[in-house]
Parts: C-alpha cells; sequence; structure tokens
C-alpha cells in the first residue's frame, strides 16, 4: 500500500522546489482536485510545483523509495480525470516548467519544456514562420499534456496528430532515472520505440520533462470555406466525397446550427450565418493563392453538387477569427448551456460519421436527453456530449451510464474506438477494457509493471 | 430604400511594415483585402435592405485593380458597384478624395443612404465620410453603433460620442459611417462568385465621366495636405507586476482594467 505523506517528506520537497512551491492543505486551491470535467474529484496530500527535470528526478527518488503516489498535471484541461490524484500522495505541477529551449531551424525542430501552452508554441512557430500543425482545439492545455493524451486536433485530416511531431522525449521513470527517448532524426529503426510508448501513456509511464518536436514551414495561404447544407445528415455525407476528390484539406469540421447558437451566446458574439441546420468547416493551405483556390474551388462545387446551399468564403484574419473563435468555443458553450455534462471521444471509421451520429440523435429521443456533437468529420473523431440540465443525481448517473453504454457498443460495431483524442484516464477505463478483452489490457498492464513496478506513478489509470 | 456604401481595398496583413527611408509602405507582394471597417458598413447596408426593402450598390475610388474588393461586395449580396480610376485621381488627401468620391457618386444616381465604415486600416483618418457628406450637402452623423428604424423618411440610430451614447434621428437622404465590431459582416458566397459576370457587377468612371472637369481638384494638386513623412508608430510594450496577496492582487488589476476603460 501507499505511503502517506509525512512532514519530513514535506520538508525533503521543500529542500527540492523551495518553500513556496510545496503547497498543502488549504493553502491548495480546490481546483486542483480535478480536472474539466466532473464525475472524479481529489485532493493531493501536497502539490509541488517544479522547475527543472533535476527537480523531478530528486523528488521520483524520494516518492521511489516511500512509495507515494505521484500524478502529474499540466495545465488540468484534461477530460477524462488523467490527472486526478485518485490515491491522494504528491501532485506534481509542470506548468512553471514553460520554457522554449532551442529551435533548429536545420533540422526543423524546436525543443520545449512540458509546461510550455500550445498556444505559445504556435504563436512562437509562427513568429519564426513554422507552422506546428497539431491543433487541438484547447490552446491553453500544455505541450506535457497534448503529448500524454497523444492529442490530435483539427488538422489532424492532413497533418496527422501530436505523435507525428515527436522526436524525443527526455522523461524522468518513476525510479528518479533521467532517460532520453527517440533522437532529433527523421528515421528510427532502432528497437521498440519507447518515446512512443510514453506518448499517450497518460502520465502513467514515465514524467516528460523536455520534448524535441518536429516543425514544418508555415503554409503561405489558408483559406477556409463555410458551407451550409440543409440538414446534417447531407453534410456529413458530403465529407467522404470531400476526401476522395483528392483535394486534402487541412481540416473538415462539422456544426450544428444548435452549438453555434450555444457559442453565440455563451461568447456574445454572432457568427456570420446561422441560417442553416447543418455546417462544414473546411481550411485548405498552401504556399500559393492560386493552389489554395484551386482546391478550394474543386470542394466548393463538389459540395454544391451534393446539396450544400453555398460555400462561404473565409480568408481574412477578421473573417477567420469570426469563424474559428466560435468553433473553438464549442466545448465551453455547451458546457455553459447545462448543468453537468459528460462526452464521449469516439473515432470511427470516417465513412461512419454519418451513421454514429444518426444514432446519438435516436439516442437524444429516446433518453429524452440533449445529446449536442460537434467534431473532426475529416478523421471519424466526434466529441459528443450529454447534458444533464435538469436531472436529478440519480437520474442523471442511470441515464448517462445507460447512454455511453450503447453509444461505445455502436462505436465497436461501427469499427471505432473509445477516444480519438481526450484519452482514457480514469473515466473511459472500463470501456476500453471491454472493447479491447483480457489480452491487450494484460499487455498494457505489463509494459505499466515495467515502467513502474511500484505502481506509483499515476496509479488507477488507462489500463487498471 | 437606395443604399450606397463607400469601401476602400487595403494591404490585407495588419502588419504592413514602412520602408524607413522613403516613407512609403511595402505593398509589394502583399495581398490586399476590402477595409475591415467597411465590412460592418456593407452588412448594415444589406440588413437595412432586407428589413426595410431596398437595393446596396458599392463604390470604390483606386487602381483599376480595386475592382477586386467591389466583386467581393457583390458576393456579400450588393447588386454592382463602381470603381472611381484614373491617373489624375492618384495622391490625392483626404479632402481631394472625398471630393473625388462624391463627383462620382454624382454619377451614380441619387441615394435615400450612404454608408461608410468608421475609418480604414491603411490611412486611419476617418475623416473622409463626413467630408463626402459635406460635399454632397447630406446631414451626416459618424460612429453609429445601430440603426433601430426607418420611417416616415427618417432613420432611428444610435451614435457614439465617445463619452455618451445619443439616439437621435436623422431624415434621409443621409450619410452615415458606422463604427467597428456592431455587427458579424456576413461572408461572401462562393456560389455568387461562380455565376457573377464581371461586365454586370463592375462598371469604371474615370475624371472624363465627372461633371467638374478642373484638373486642380483631384489628386495631388487637388490635396490641401502633404505627406511630408510616414513612420511606424513606435511600439511600447510595458510589464506591470502586481504585488500583494491574491485579494490585493485582483483588487489592483480590478482597478488597473477600469483605468484602461476595458471593464
Amino acid at each position: 500500500m501507499y505511503s502517506k505523506v509525512t512532514a519530513a517528506d514535506i520538508a525533503a520537497l521543500q529542500a527540492i522546489v523551495g518553500e513556496q512551491d510545496v503547497l498543502t492543505g488549504e493553502a491548495i486551491n480546490p481546483d486542483y482536485a480535478h480536472d474539466e470535467l466532473g464525475g472524479v474529484s481529489q485532493m493531493p496530500e501536497v502539490l509541488v510545483r517544479v522547475h527543472s527535470t533535476e527537480e523531478i528526478s530528486k523528488i521520483m527518488r524520494l516518492a521511489y523509495a516511500r512509495t507515494i503516489p505521484v500524478t502529474v498535471r499540466g495545465s488540468g484541461t484534461g477530460l477524462v480525470g488523467a490527472a486526478v490524484p485518485i490515491h491522494g500522495g504528491i501532485l506534481l505541477e509542470t506548468t512553471k516548467m514553460n520554457k522554449i529551449l532551442r529551435l533548429d531551424e536545420h533540422n526543423l525542430t524546436v525543443t520545449v519544456q512540458p509546461g510550455v501552452l500550445l498556444m505559445e508554441l504556435a504563436a512562437f512557430a509562427e513568429e519564426h514562420d513554422f507552422l506546428y500543425p497539431p491543433d487541438p482545439g484547447e490552446k491553453s492545455a500544455t505541450i506535457g499534456g497534448n503529448i500524454s493524451t497523444n492529442a490530435g486536433g483539427m488538422r489532424a485530416v492532413k497533418y496527422g496528430v501530436t505523435r507525428d511531431y515527436v522526436r524525443s522525449l527526455t522523461v524522468v521513470l518513476p525510479n528518479g532515472e533521467i532517460q532520453t527517448f527517440g533522437a532529433a532524426v527523421a528515421k528510427n529503426s532502432s528497437g521498440y520505440s519507447l518515446k512512443d510508448l510514453i506518448i499517450g501513456s497518460e502520465g502513467t509511464l514515465a514524467i516528460i520533462c523536455e520534448a524535441v518536436l518536429k516543425l514544418v514551414p508555415l503554409p503561405k495561404v489558408s483559406v477556409s470555406l463555410l458551407v451550409p447544407f440543409p440538414d446534417m445528415k447531407s453534410a456529413i455525407e458530403a465529407v467522404p466525397h470531400i476526401i476522395r476528390s483528392k483535394v486534402t484539406p487541412t481540416a473538415i469540421e462539422y456544426m450544428s446550427r444548435d452549438t453555434i447558437l450555444f457559442s453565440e451566446s455563451y461568447l456574445g458574439k454572432r457568427f456570420p450565418d446561422t441560417k442553416n441546420d447543418a455546417y462544414i468547416l473546411l481550411t485548405f493551405d498552401g504556399n500559393t493563392q492560386t493552389q489554395v483556390d484551386t482546391d478550394m474551388s474543386v470542394v466548393a462545387d463538389l459540395c454544391l453538387q451534393l446539396g450544400a446551399l453555398d460555400a462561404y468564403i473565409v480568408d481574412t484574419e477578421e473573417r477567420k477569427k469570426s469563424v474559428w473563435s466560435a468553433r473553438g468555443a464549442f466545448l465551453e458553450a455547451i458546457k455553459a448551456s447545462t448543468t453537468e455534462m459528460d462526452e464521449c471521444d469516439v473515432v470511427v471509421p470516417g465513412n461512419q460519421v454519418d451513421t454514429f451520429i444518426k444514432f446519438t440523435h435516436e439516442l437524444a429521443a429516446e433518453f429524452q436527453v440533449r445529446i449536442p456533437s460537434f467534431g473532426h468529420a475529416g478523421d471519424g473523431n466526434l466529441h459528443v456530449y450529454i447534458c444533464r440540465d435538469a436531472l436529478s443525481d440519480a437520474d442523471w448517473e442511470t441515464t448517462k451510464a445507460a447512454i455511453f453504454d450503447r453509444m461505445y457498443a455502436k462505436s465497436v460495431e461501427l469499427g471505432g474506438l473509445v477516444s480519438g483524442e481526450h484519452g482514457i484516464g480514469y473515466a473511459k477505463r472500463e470501456f476500453m477494457k471491454r472493447q479491447y478483452g483480457p489480452t491487450p489490457v494484460a499487455l498494457m498492464q505489463g509494459i505499466k509493471r515495467v515502467f513502474d513496478e511500484k505502481n506509483i506513478l499515476n496509479p488507477g489509470k488507462v489500463c487498471f | 430604400m437606395k443604399i450606397l456604401v463607400c469601401v476602400k481595398q487595403v494591404p490585407g496583413s495588419n502588419n504592413v511594415e514602412v520602408d524607413p527611408v522613403t516613407g512609403v509602405l511595402k505593398r509589394s507582394g502583399i495581398p490586399s483585402k476590402i477595409n475591415p471597417y467597411d465590412l460592418y458598413a456593407i452588412e448594415t447596408a444589406l440588413t437595412l435592405a432586407e428589413r426595410f426593402g431596398g437595393t446596396v450598390q458599392t463604390l470604390t475610388m483606386g487602381p483599376p485593380q480595386a475592382k477586386a474588393v467591389i466583386l467581393e461586395t457583390v458576393c456579400m449580396g450588393a447588386s454592382h458597384g463602381t470603381v472611381l480610376t484614373d491617373r489624375k485621381f492618384a495622391g490625392a488627401d483626404v479632402l481631394a478624395t472625398a471630393y473625388t468620391i462624391s463627383q462620382g457618386i454624382r454619377k451614380c444616381g441619387d441615394f435615400d443612404l450612404i454608408l461608410c465604415g468608421k475609418q480604414t486600416t491603411d490611412g486611419d483618418t476617418a475623416q473622409v465620410g463626413a467630408e463626402v457628406a459635406e460635399y454632397l450637402a447630406l446631414p451626416n452623423v459618424s460612429n453609429v453603433l445601430s440603426i433601430e428604424d426607418c420611417r416616415e423618411g427618417k432613420l432611428f440610430l444610435t451614435a457614439s460620442l465617445d463619452d455618451r451614447i445619443v439616439t437621435q434621428s436623422v431624415r434621409l437622404p443621409c450619410l452615415i459611417s458606422v463604427d467597428g465590431d456592431i455587427n458579424t459582416p456576413r461572408l461572401p458566397s462562393y456560389k455568387i462568385r461562380k455565376s457573377l459576370k464581371e461586365e454586370d457587377a463592375v462598371r469604371f468612371l474615370t475624371f472624363a465621366d465627372f461633371d467638374d472637369q478642373d484638373p486642380d481638384h483631384y489628386g495631388l494638386t487637388g490635396s490641401a495636405t502633404q505627406v511630408e513623412r510616414i513612420f511606424p508608430p513606435e511600439k511600447v510594450a510595458q510589464k506591470h507586476t502586481l504585488q500583494g496577496d491574491a485579494a490585493q492582487q485582483a483588487d489592483q488589476l480590478y482597478r488597473l482594467l477600469l483605468d484602461k476603460k476595458m471593464l
């Protein structure tokens, strides 16, 4: 069993990071007990704000010797309870390790500490004429958190996900040992990819202390198209045709009128068009206006043939802001529209998106709850939200459980997976286990044991 | 209601550099766009026409390639537009620009309402609208925030006078300049862009089409002011660190935001 944090442990932690960055009891803000979604909550025994890899190493040596559980937390923007210290112990916050250390223009890489925010990295890259392609909606998430969940985002259709941009990781193992996995190289055929095991492991295998990330040259031109459809069915059905057209948009997002209206009321800002029931938002990027215009026209013509009512051109900074700021606020806007919500981040094969969305509408009617959704139509990753509204505690728990069961079963039936980009964390473990079955889960547990035989790093998450 | 919206083509990026030696904007290789403030005027015009009935056309002054912004306004819903273009118009200051535009408007017909944006993002003078009204002897209201009604030959509107808000009526015909951020401008339609015929959508007027044929009233020679030097504004970044405990810092932050009129 785990040891409780003692006064001697606190003194040791203070000696490592300084007194001001070791907090206990009421000095810890209650927000540290949870992430962005309800359902699981637990205060840590001690909150430690770290500044360097060496500090993390010393803390892990202490925790390992004393068998104290350690949970790593970035900005706390997760959606599955992965950063909640369910066994108490030490909550290790990385937000003070927020330096962009090096830009290597020869190898097109940037070296960052884990507490750098996604928006800071994106702005830094752009200032230097580069693009860091992963583009999850939550821009105030840390890069450490993005790597830990293998976050995807809106540009995944063309550019892939976080995993595709991690060249190497410097990590601290549960026993305090510092190791670097991977290298700043383009190819790697050198044994098992330990770096790739760390990516998406949600802080259960090692603590990310430094990351070398790949950049690409910043595309010179970028234009979006907002395409209105009379209904969600025709909007979603257009997506496979767009993908088959061989023009590769950077992003293909779908959104319903309802969700847009939530966002309008949340932001206090009107969206450029709300006359239609369903929209697809696409982005095209490239190095010349002609090339981008050609791609855009091919897709716009195709959409019009497939029943789109128009295709609105989003080509200036102001227009992009008016559309994308609303898209970026969808999660918070839906959250603000209800008393409580829970989410399902399934990913299904691209041609099954329509079937899955229709199924969520049927569930909403059957269970008499609101289930708004939005998501990445181009890569099959959907964000579906069950809204509690006026349900009682008991009704909320039973309804939510019943709907989740049905949705995850449907995703399995359609060839999908439990999570596209938010992770498994605490909340989705049973759904993942149910889908994978005993052997894959046993392999995951085995990997966890090899890294962390004392099970002190983020225990009770992902596969346990 | 017959509405005309004045628009301008400006550099597509907000970060256009000024050549420190010549003082000229480095426009080469930089794409152009409609002045963002004019989009609010276009949206206001299209909304008014939908609400009270009417037509919307647009007008710009600039080189022939400024037709791009007229085509864009047509894609947003205007019926057609006019480009005032002539080498004689080049180098105009705000006064000569306003005069040229007023001459152009006279040749486009009679309008119940002329709409302008608050200012441009390249010149930032915010004077042309009011001066056009003066040349056309029309009542003028600037910084209009909303138009509540149109009846009995009048517009009922709200405008900002910086330290106060006025609600007033103004008789038609008139010229108003709308404030920024008062609506969300609609997006240009690909469907219209694909179907429009350029010759129907844009017409060009030159010096030869105008009533006043005195070349000294236009361009550089018609300008009352001369630009001596253009230079980028000094960029000042200040860092202010708040001291004290959380409550004291929150209080200081509140006062700071209040002082800066951000609350």
